[in-house]
């Protein structure tokens, strides 16, 4: 008989999008998350880590920066070098460049206030293990909430992520055209979601666990649901 | 011997010679300074109630919902299922004016934890919100400190901000209002309240550090601004909504364990009110040791630790037995919990300071014997009022004036404000700002949501204090009721001048009394609620502004409504119209003063809403609702394109006279339905005998009032949301 698959959620003083995250996969993959505290020195038999959203210890300096100073997020690092999946929403997302393990950063948004509102994003690329499920055209609706989201590369930076097919989700209009209007905080080529260049760390400003029923926008579930590669 | 208490002394702490005689009744001598400071916060307005306690005692508090109404930290209704909800409203506008920013954050603060403080975990939160003209100066930096305040408190702490209010008006340039509501949702069996209990348990103090802010906070709220008060900036806390958060999760957590006899947060007057009102709840004595409170700065003294304001702190009585369990939790989640004191049967705070006892005041006397005012009260001269002048409208004046008020600033989407909130997170906002009358929010894993409002119409109230509260309580109502909602009760937040003026005292008292008619004849009584006065410089003061924050119950949440319209649906006006132009919003535009208030008849008003929600809570034929308040049927139908981007064709208004009378009227009770069975609809109407009028059928790229005017939707939506964009560039 195959093992039970075990995601692991590491929740942070501040994280605020733990609870939504861990709902989510258990109604999407039927997995309950294994909670690891942030002082945690040791994640076990991970088959999956998510670093949810919020404002970990607050968010004071650069979003993201102090709880790159956590054990759990060098054992993130470790694990990500084997090979495990790790995917960072928002805060998460912060995190995961703050600590090296995705390029770039998410600097202030262009109006400089917070934004939260339903936005549309577009799969740009369906052929890493987070999106194979997708169509090639795909477009996703779901909300984003940060003050924090501003996707920043420089120029050559862009090219190496754009030349490894590491940009994953890119802000679109509804029908997919991805234009300056439908840019929600500036982000350099409209990008919300990236990986490594391993294509096994995932990152993306998007809530995805918030979007898993008709009330709102049922996409959220498909993002879940390629997921299942993985597992 | 000589006295230590000068009238200087009583002065700086806003105590009168009538209260002093009575403070040296309660304590049989002279005070010292530190007891003084305690009486002084104590009996502040903002405390005591002094000028409304007599007039607040006569609303209604209870019906077969209310589990706790007022006098708790918040009050709680049941929505069956062993949930309940605890919710209330609260004002913070003397520091948000002086401090924008810190004073709104902290609002927010400070109302999430009068809602955990009892077990609760919040589930949103509404702001309503006054600021003064556009032009003044002052007006944009205000705006901007306040809603960053708001948004970035309640962003970090991750609680959703799903609706409210901004209202400008010149009255409010020099006191803008800021008003915070949470609604939290708590088990039944889980409910913590703050009574004090057990000889000897310990007092845990647990939080941010004390330091200098806020002293006399309350205080400060209980008197008018003058010149230099924008010198009080020292009195405004700063918030920190990382703590909260900690709070937050730390404090439900330990109450998921038998360990809390009673919890209080320390919010206006800190740790003073936290320890005399749960003392004085259960009857206790106090000793309070005070060397051990956590200090942030040095050589704090106790007047000053007892008087601070700083934010995020808790204070609670545990178990004895139970401080390890305490210490484990809080220290999980990095916060610093100490045993400041313990209750005794000496009816007495005592308060100690490096072994020495520097304080001792009888607990019951002060709390109780608070002064209680009746104060004067004559009504004002403006109230006899001229009438409204007639003036001949044309056409393209009409369309004009529709697409003025879209674009004021009152009028205009609000979408700059609450973009700036996190609506979303939690996952349960089913509809937040702008998408139905009120903010709907799922019970977490249920098929039951809450509706929530907040109302006030202050130019109403400004003309007829007393109809004018009728009118909030009433559109509160129908707000929740255009969602599918039962509505259950209200918070109240009364923002009004200064008491101690007659004409004041009238606008207040008159106030209640509308409050108090319309909630009994709703059954909608208030279960939480605040009073800010002394709203008011240099002897000017605000418009009369009675908040009223609404909660209702949607049991079946596929039987919830917005401001949905399909194609071709037909559009309904349920409610009778009878042309009530005076100081509706149309009335103003045009510079018309004068007249009054509409009247709220309230068996209209119970039958029309009773229909409405039947129609919505066990039938399919209506697509959305949306009642009809300022800017009367056509802001109402305007908004309706806007929301859904679509047209629709009205076709009422042939032939007919004074057609703004038609479109702009602010006649009450009414409501636009959007209905997919005209056949079904009529028949049930005319069964119920209720008023209404087929006007018009959804569909098409205007908003076209045939045989009057019309406006394409993608003008109408340009024109609605430029406003903000333009003034906060």
């Amino acid at each position: 008989m195959q093992k039970k698959k075990k995601i692991s959620i590491i929740v942070f003083p501040g994280s605020n999008c733990d609870r939504d995250l861990m709902i989510a996969t258990e109604k999407c993959l039927g997995l309950k998350p294994k909670v690891i505290w942030h002082n945690e020195t040791h994640i076990k038999h991970s088959n999956m880590i998510l670093i949810p959203g919020g404002f970990s210890f607050g968010d004071y300096l650069r979003a993201g920066t102090i709880a790159t100073k956590s054990p759990a997020i060098k054992e993130v690092i470790r694990l990500s070098g084997k090979g495990v999946p790790i995917i960072g929403i928002c805060n998460g997302f912060q995190i995961l460049t703050e600590c090296g393990l995705l390029k770039g950063a998410l600097i202030k948004n262009t109006k400089q206030l917070f934004k939260c509102e339903n936005v549309y994003i577009k799969v740009v690329n369906n052929k890493t293990n987070f999106t194979n499920f997708f169509s090639s055209t795909e477009v996703l609706k779901m909300p984003i909430a940060h003050s924090q989201g501003n996707y920043f590369l420089n120029k050559d930076q862009i090219k190496e992520i754009r030349d490894n097919e590491q940009i994953i989700f890119k802000y679109s209009s509804k029908f997919g055209d991805v234009s300056r209007e439908n840019n929600p905080n500036g982000s350099v080529d409209n990008i919300a979601g990236i990986t490594n260049k391993e294509k096994n760390v995932l990152g993306l400003m998007p809530h995805p666990e918030r979007a898993i029923d008709e009330f709102t926008s049922c996409d959220g579930i498909k993002f879940f649901e390629n997921l299942k590669n993985l597992l | 011997m000589k006295k230590i208490i000068t009238k200087k002394i009583l002065n700086e702490h806003n105590i009168s010679s009538k209260e002093y005689n009575m403070i040296l009744n309660i304590m049989g001598r002279e005070p010292n300074i530190l007891e003084l400071g305690i009486f002084s916060v104590m009996w502040s307005e903002h405390c005591s109630y002094k000028s409304t306690k007599k007039w607040l005692k006569t609303l209604p508090i209870s019906n077969d919902k209310v589990i706790c109404g007022p006098g708790e930290n918040a009050g709680i209704i049941d929505i069956g299922n062993n949930d309940a909800i605890i919710f209330k409203m609260e004002s913070h506008n003397h520091p948000s004016f002086i401090e924008p920013y810190q004073g709104a954050a902290t609002g927010v603060g400070g109302i999430m934890r009068d809602v955990f403080t009892m077990g609760a975990r919040p589930i949103a939160n509404l702001n309503s919100l006054r600021f003064g003209d556009p032009k003044n100066k002052k007006t944009k930096n205000l705006l901007r400190g306040v809603v960053k305040g708001i948004g970035d408190y309640g962003n970090c702490v991750g609680i959703p901000t799903v609706g409210g209010e901004c209202f400008f008006h010149k009255s409010y340039n020099n006191n803008i209002l800021v008003n915070a509501m949470s609604v939290g949702l708590v088990k039944k069996n889980k409910i913590f309240y703050a009574t004090a209990k057990g000889v000897g348990n310990p007092i845990i103090y647990v939080g941010a550090k004390t330091g200098r802010d806020g002293i006399h906070g309350a205080t400060m709220a209980s008197a008018e601004f003058t010149d230099d008060s924008e010198k009080q900036r020292p009195q405004v806390q700063v918030g920190d909504p990382f703590v909260e958060k900690l709070l937050l999760e730390s404090c439900l957590e330990l109450m998921n364990q038998d360990v809390i006899v009673a919890i209080q947060d320390m919010g206006a007057a800190g740790l003073t009110s936290s320890s005399f009102e749960m003392a004085s709840k259960g009857d206790c004595g106090v000793d309070l040791f005070l060397d051990k409170v956590p200090c942030r700065e040095k050589e704090m003294i106790p007047y000053e630790m007892m008087l601070s304001e700083t934010q995020e702190r808790m204070l609670m009585i545990i178990k004895p037995e139970k401080r390890k369990e305490t210490y484990k939790i809080f220290k999980k989640w990095g916060l610093e919990a100490v045993e400041i004191g313990k209750l005794t049967n000496t009816n007495k705070m005592n308060l100690y300071f490096n072994k020495e006892l520097v304080g001792t005041l009888p607990i019951k006397p002060l709390a109780d014997s608070a002064p209680e005012y009746d104060r004067p009260s004559s009504k004002p001269k403006r109230l006899k009022k001229k009438k409204a002048i007639k003036k001949i409208i044309s056409k393209e004046k009409l369309k004009k004036v529709l697409i003025t008020i879209l674009s004021s600033p009152n009028h205009s989407s609000k979408s700059w404000i609450f973009n700036q909130y996190d609506s979303s997170v939690m996952g349960d906002t089913i509809f937040a700002s702008e998408m139905a009358d009120a903010a709907v929010i799922r019970i977490h894993n249920s098929k039951k949501a809450i509706s929530i409002t907040s109302d006030c119409n202050p130019i109403y109230c400004k003309a007829d204090p007393k109809l004018g509260a009728e009118i909030a309580v009433a559109e509160s109502w129908r707000n929740l009721i255009s969602t599918g909602a039962d509505p259950i009760a209200i918070t109240d937040n009364l923002n009004f001048g200064n008491p101690e003026k007659k004409e004041i005292m009238y606008e207040i008292k008159q106030a209640i009394k509308g409050i108090k008619k319309a909630c009994e004849e709703l059954n909608y009584p208030v279960v939480s609620g605040n009073v800010s006065l002394y709203n008011e410089t240099k002897g000017k003061a605000i418009l009369p502004t009675p908040v009223i924050g609404g909660v209702g119950l949607i049991k079946n949440l596929n039987y919830r409504k917005g401001f949905k319209m399909n194609e071709k649906s037909f559009i309904y006006l349920v409610g009778k119209s009878k042309g009530h132009l005076d100081l509706s919003v149309f009335n103003q535009h045009l510079n018309i003063k004068g007249g009054n208030p509409p009247k709220v008849n309230f068996t209209e008003e119970i039958n029309n809403g009773n229909f409405v929600k039947k129609l919505i809570q066990k039938t399919k034929i209506i697509d959305g609702c949306h009642d009809i308040s300022e800017g009367g049927v056509a802001l109402a139908l305007a908004e309706l394109c806007i929301a859904n981007k679509m047209g629709m064709k009205i076709n009422f208004l042939k032939n007919k006279k004074q057609p703004e009378k038609i479109l702009f009227c602010e006649d009450q009770s009414r409501y636009i339905l959007i209905v997919n069975n005209k056949k079904t609809f009529e028949s049930l109407a005319r069964n119920d005998g209720i008023s209404f009028q087929k006007i018009g059928i959804v569909g098409g790229k205007y908003l076209d009032f045939e045989s009057q005017f019309k406006i394409t939707v993608k003008k109408l939506l340009k024109t609605n949301s430029k406003w903000f964009k333009n003034y906060l560039r």
